[in-house]
């Protein structure tokens, strides 16, 4: 029953990124510029240009060009960047991977924060604690990550302080995490961006379980306070928050942007803003199909997450 | 009283069986255990001696936020193998007084004086349980007292596997010696309320059981541990008369078996004749009343008791209830005037004789304003409703009886169009309506209207009564502002409220209040047919007496065609003429009260006809 309902979601998931693969392929043709003037620059001649197109399909029709773009996603060949001749894959492969790390690692702190925040604030609702919580985490909210990253980094790298570095100085053939005092600044970012979602969607699906009748009946059965909290009533509010983590999560794939572009953290951010000025159109269409990669997934262990919490749906209609 | 619970089956072993086994070898950590002790501790004299097990002294409860009390001088005591019934409207209390029992105090809610004192029988210390801390409290919840609520759908944790919840309550406590000895209490408390004990069946989920079975699992909970005492916040509410007889029998069979000291929490009289030995009445936080179930069902003392009893429904349509239980009518009117002598004891009155369905019949038109024939509706593979036929005649009211799931509901708002995915026709005055409410003319659609279940959704809490009466006014649009405040403001009247009433909003009005408001919009287009889903299953029972009058007297003045949809076969005769009973998405019965009820033709009618508490 599970298995049919996962398939069944990843089939929708499978669907959705066709969708946003011929959005991004023919959004991108619209974009302003000839990739081959653009790599030729003062040298193009009639016949060098004609001779460029032919050699990157340019010059065939768009369809042919989009079957042509998709099949190589599938063989993981991205294309070859414009602007530097390089293919694309090879490009982004290492600030993929420094863009995962940043996110994983924000992932990792903001998550579990989050939802203790949230539950504690439940379990003291009304109490000072909570109202701090409440109050700290709507501002937090309601500031935009470039605000908060600005903040940081004038209290803790120039301003007031100057314990942590403010970009990111990446030598060649050093990792990211080789450098963790770099990786403060724009994980912090990251993370007070998100966890308020996450503690407020946990704190209001956490006192409604608490006033539900199994919790107050589960106290008249003496049940150790402890153990109410995480056995009877986590489950039934982690559902929601499951999916509020999705969502958030997913903007961290497209909120990396103005984070990396801030620390000038080497990311796939990094890689889109270039991209985009440089009119790299090869480059911007690998970018965003890994972003919505990324978003996809996230959802679709979001839903799964869902379908785990609720018995009825994990028993399907064996009653 | 029932003769047959003196004659209920006695089973010596499950008692014995008590103060043997390895519960008995548990004295070592009195403080800690709260399995029972054996036979011959000091508390078990106390219970042979029939001394009481829980002790409720002048207690008082206030509401934090404004100090005043809710719960005013009360003060009760329990017996082992005796279920005390504590009875009242809602808002009463009675659940505040059952929930203090073990130590539980709402939000909102602080003790304010008196003492709650239990006498547990795994040690000879009595337990203050309002001044306990919260360690002890635990060791003492779900096990020397518990709980069985109203409503287990929303108790049982949806999450949790049922025999997983029962054996939870086992391991909190330390129950036995062994981790086999608590699957083995699991496997014998479910046999016990009659459930099968297997695997499979502790694997299931809540919501793969019946209401009926969900309600099991919270009793077998409750018994699991063997407790002193047990507190039933009237668990038979939601369920139909059926399994609601299996579960009064259950009950009342382990209270007996085990020797545990109950509190019954109720509000249906009926159900307290059937099962309780004495009887606490409570009314605005006080007890005003407390006997003997013979004494206080029989010789009531107190007026609001005999106003209660007064209220309550039966079969045999003695009381007429309503007639004289107005709220607010005087105390000393509530006697009830004995029928008129004669077998046909409550034919005087009926609402067929009313002057306008005379009138009608008299002048010889056809009185049949809606008949409905063949009426089926199915959702894919399952059958809702099938083959229905069914007429309502002017000025007579049929009474649809079902039980939740027989589709009673479908079928009614089939009928006024709400519902339009149905075949076969619904005729009004010998023409087809449209399926769609949205497809019939103006005339039809103001002929048919439709009273919802819930007064306390279906009036907009924004609105006020003028404003959201006006609105089927607007919507026939044929009269002006003025015309139409005129007559919102006489349907207002007709209902008893009266035209004050024009600007106060829904938040303001009683249960009882929201109804008559609910009615008068029905009213303001000046039906022919009224449909009723259910309309005072949401309402304490006084307050259904006096809508049951209301709609009476409504149907007198007007002759209009009522199609009266409830689950409760004790109102036939109190507000219908015609008895239509549907099971299963088919009619099995239909016809006049007085034939359906004295000589029901089939099996399902008869087995809904027995299992009616009595009063």
């Amino acid at each position: 029953m599970i298995a049919r309902l996962v398939v069944r979601r990843l089939l929708i998931s499978i669907v959705i990124l066709f969708a946003v693969s011929l959005i991004v392929f023919f959004a991108t043709l619209l974009l302003p510029g000839d990739p081959a003037r653009a790599i030729l620059g003062q040298q193009a001649t009639p016949e060098r240009i004609a001779a460029i197109n032919a050699q990157m399909n340019l010059d065939a029709p768009p369809w042919t060009r989009y079957f042509l773009w998709l099949g190589g996603l599938f063989t993981g060949d991205l294309g070859t960047s414009v602007a530097t001749g390089q293919p694309v894959s090879e490009l982004l492969g290492e600030r993929v991977g420094a863009s995962v790390f940043l996110m994983v690692a924000a992932a990792l702190i903001s998550v579990p924060a989050g939802i203790l925040l949230g539950i504690y604030s439940a379990l003291r609702r009304g109490k000072a604690v909570d109202s701090a919580i409440t109050g700290i985490s709507l501002v937090l909210a309601a500031l935009p990550e470039f605000v908060v990253g600005i903040a940081l980094v004038a209290f803790f790298s120039t301003t007031v302080f100057t314990i942590l570095p403010a970009v990111t100085m990446q030598p060649p053939g050093t990792q990211v995490w080789d450098f963790p005092l770099q990786l403060v600044l724009p994980v912090a970012v990251l993370v007070l961006v998100v966890t308020p979602y996450i503690a407020r969607m946990m704190r209001a699906t956490m006192i409604e379980v608490l006033d539900s009748g199994y919790v107050e009946m589960a106290r008249l059965k003496g049940v150790p306070e402890r153990r109410v909290v995480l056995r009877h009533a986590l489950p039934h509010a982690i559902g929601p928050v499951a999916q509020v983590i999705a969502i958030q999560l997913a903007w961290m794939a497209g909120g990396v942007v103005v984070v990396e572009f801030l620390f000038r953290y080497p990311g796939l951010g990094q890689a889109l803003i270039d991209a985009v000025s440089y009119r790299d159109v090869q480059v911007v269409q690998a970018v965003t199909m890994i972003i919505a990669v990324i978003y996809v997934i996230v959802n679709l262990l979001a839903d799964i997450v869902g379908i785990l919490a609720n018995p009825k749906l994990r028993t399907g209609g064996e009653s | 009283m029932t003769p047959t619970r003196q004659q209920r089956p006695h089973v010596p072993g499950a008692r014995g069986g008590r103060g043997s086994g390895p519960r008995g070898a548990s004295r070592a950590q009195p403080d800690v255990q709260v399995t029972a002790l054996s036979s011959g501790s000091a508390w078990h004299e106390r219970r042979e001696s029939g001394a009481n097990v829980l002790e409720i002294d002048s207690l008082e409860i206030e509401a934090v936020a404004s100090g005043s009390a809710v719960i005013d001088d009360v003060s009760l005591a329990l017996r082992p193998a005796e279920i005390l019934a504590l009875v009242g409207e809602s808002g009463s209390g009675k659940t505040t007084v059952g929930l203090s029992v073990l130590g539980h105090f709402r939000p909102g809610l602080r003790h304010g004086g008196g003492t709650v004192t239990l006498y547990p029988s795994h040690t000879d210390r009595p337990a203050e349980m309002t001044a306990l801390d919260d360690a002890a409290l635990r060791r003492l919840r779900g096990a020397r007292v518990t709980y069985i609520p109203q409503d287990p759908a929303l108790s049982l944790n949806p999450g949790i596997r049922v025999g997983e919840q029962i054996r939870e309550v086992l391991d909190i406590h330390n129950f036995g010696a062994s981790a086999e000895e608590r699957t083995e209490r699991v496997r014998s408390v479910l046999a016990e309320v009659g459930l099968p004990g297997d695997d499979a069946y502790q694997a299931r989920y809540p919501h793969q059981l019946s209401g009926g079975q969900q309600q099991r699992i919270g009793i077998a909970m409750a018994f699991a541990m063997y407790p002193d005492v047990l507190v039933l916040d009237e668990p038979t509410t939601g369920l139909d008369v059926t399994t609601q007889a299996q579960v009064l029998d259950t009950v009342r069979d382990m209270t007996v078996r085990h020797q545990v000291a109950s509190l019954y929490i109720t509000h249906d009289l009926a159900v307290v004749s059937e099962i309780a030995d004495r009887v606490a009445v409570m009314l605005r936080g006080r007890i005003v009343e407390e006997n003997t179930t013979e004494e206080v069902l029989g010789s009531p003392q107190h007026a609001y008791t005999r106003k209660l009893l007064a209220a309550v429904p039966d079969l045999a349509g003695r009381n007429r209830i309503g007639e004289t239980a107005e709220p607010g009518a005087p105390a000393g009117s509530v006697h009830e005037p004995e029928a008129p002598a004669g077998s046909s004891a409550g034919f005087a009155g009926r609402p067929e004789a009313g002057s306008a369905a005379a009138a009608v019949r008299a002048a010889g038109a056809s009185a049949v304003v809606l008949e409905v024939s063949e009426l089926g509706l199915a959702y894919g593979e399952n059958t809702v409703l099938d083959g229905i036929d069914l007429e309502l005649e002017a000025g007579e009211c049929t009474l649809l009886l079902g039980e939740s799931g027989s589709g009673k509901t479908t079928l009614s708002r089939s009928i006024a169009g709400i519902l339009d995915s149905y075949t076969g026709r619904v005729c009004y005055r010998g023409e087809e309506l449209a399926k769609n409410t949205r497809q019939r003319t103006l005339d039809q659609r103001k002929q048919i209207q439709y009273i919802f279940q819930s007064p306390f959704s279906s009036l907009n809490p924004r609105r006020t009564l003028g404003q959201s009466l006006a609105v089927p006014l607007e919507m026939s649009g044929e009269l002006n502002a003025a015309g139409r405040r005129d007559r919102v403001k006489d349907a207002l009247d007709a209902v008893r409220l009266g035209r004050q009433f024009y600007s106060r909003r829904p938040g303001d009005l009683s249960g009882g209040e929201r109804q008559r408001a609910a009615i008068a919009r029905a009213l303001v287009n000046m039906p022919s047919v009224l449909i009723c889903d259910e309309i005072t299953s949401a309402l304490d029972v006084s307050v259904q007496a006096s809508i049951l009058a209301l709609l009476r007297t409504l149907q007198e003045e007007r002759g209009l065609a009522m199609l009266f949809v409830t689950h409760n076969i004790a109102l036939a005769r109190h507000i219908a003429s015609r008895v239509a009973v549907l099971n299963k998405g088919v009619l099995v019965e239909a016809g006049p009260v007085d034939e359906v009820l004295d000589t029901p033709q089939h099996a399902y009618t008869r087995e809904l006809l027995t299992n009616v508490p009595k009063l």
